[in-house]
């Protein structure tokens, strides 16, 4: 089966290209990035802020079943073109990856399915891979907790 | 059923990363494996024929004991990086896209 949700990262480019096919129509794939209690359904995260138009700024929040705050982000909207397209900076605080710039276009296929196509810009090179990297990192990281756990009960 | 498991379904269950990073350091019977686990041995035999279905581990035939080894080419497979943060990006879509389903 085709995979629905592409990456496209050339090697030695600080920036990458996500590429999604919705069975939506438009104006609703657009709505998803606006409406700030749909965004917190499928970004997973609290939105403090969401000032969808040009100029606006938006906050994200993310905290623990303890109350702890485990992900902060905001950025700002350089361009907004309601169904078109949506300028952005994306900044994930007290994180060592800096700012990045996102394009999104939006485009309508038929009535009932539109295209999403997310250009991302890293500061650079290495950055870009380590995003890229995070959710392995993660991945391998919650492997080796677990190994962790099983040697600690053997003790 | 599936006939052919997904890799990254496979892994997605801590149990068997567990067994995975226990294997990897040596090979091990279904015995030594299971008990390093809380669970039955018939779960964790479970868990070792889902990681076999997907090619993860291999086994060899040692006199009357049969070893489980990592497979080093298809954990090259799921070393290609990408694939979580890609595969991150379409939880995220596919969320979206059953949330505004709603809004028809």
């Amino acid at each position: 089966m085709e995979q629905k949700t592409k990456i496209n990262a050339e090697d030695g480019k600080q920036e990458l290209v996500i590429t999604r096919e919705f069975d939506l129509p438009l104006e609703l794939l657009f709505k998803a990035y606006v409406e700030p209690d749909i965004v917190e359904q499928w970004m997973g995260t609290k939105v403090l802020k969401l000032e969808s138009k040009k100029h606006g700024s938006y906050q994200f929040e993310t905290t623990d079943a303890q109350g702890n705050v485990v992900f902060q982000a905001n950025g700002v909207i350089h361009e907004f073109s309601p169904n078109r397209k949506i300028t952005r900076t994306f900044e994930m605080e007290n994180t060592p990856f800096g700012v990045q710039l996102e394009f999104l276009e939006f485009e309508k296929l038929t009535d009932d399915n539109s295209k999403l196509n997310m250009h991302i810009v890293y500061k650079s090179v290495a950055l870009r891979d380590q995003m890229l990297q995070l959710p392995f990192a993660h991945g391998i990281n919650m492997a080796h907790n677990r190994l962790q756990d099983i040697v600690n009960k053997l003790k | 059923m599936e006939i052919r498991r997904d890799v990254f379904q496979a892994i997605a269950d801590p149990t068997r990363r567990a067994i995975l990073a226990l294997i990897a350091f040596q090979a091990m019977t279904p015995n030594a494996i299971a008990e390093h686990f809380d669970s039955s041995r018939q779960a964790v035999s479970k868990h070792i024929q889902i990681l076999s279905e997907c090619r993860l581990v291999t086994q060899e035939q040692t006199g009357r004991e049969i070893y489980y080894h990592l497979n080093p080419k298809t954990i090259k497979e799921i070393a290609d990086f990408i694939e979580p943060f890609r595969k991150l990006w379409d939880d995220r879509f596919n969320k979206l896209e059953t949330i505004m389903n709603k809004y028809k």
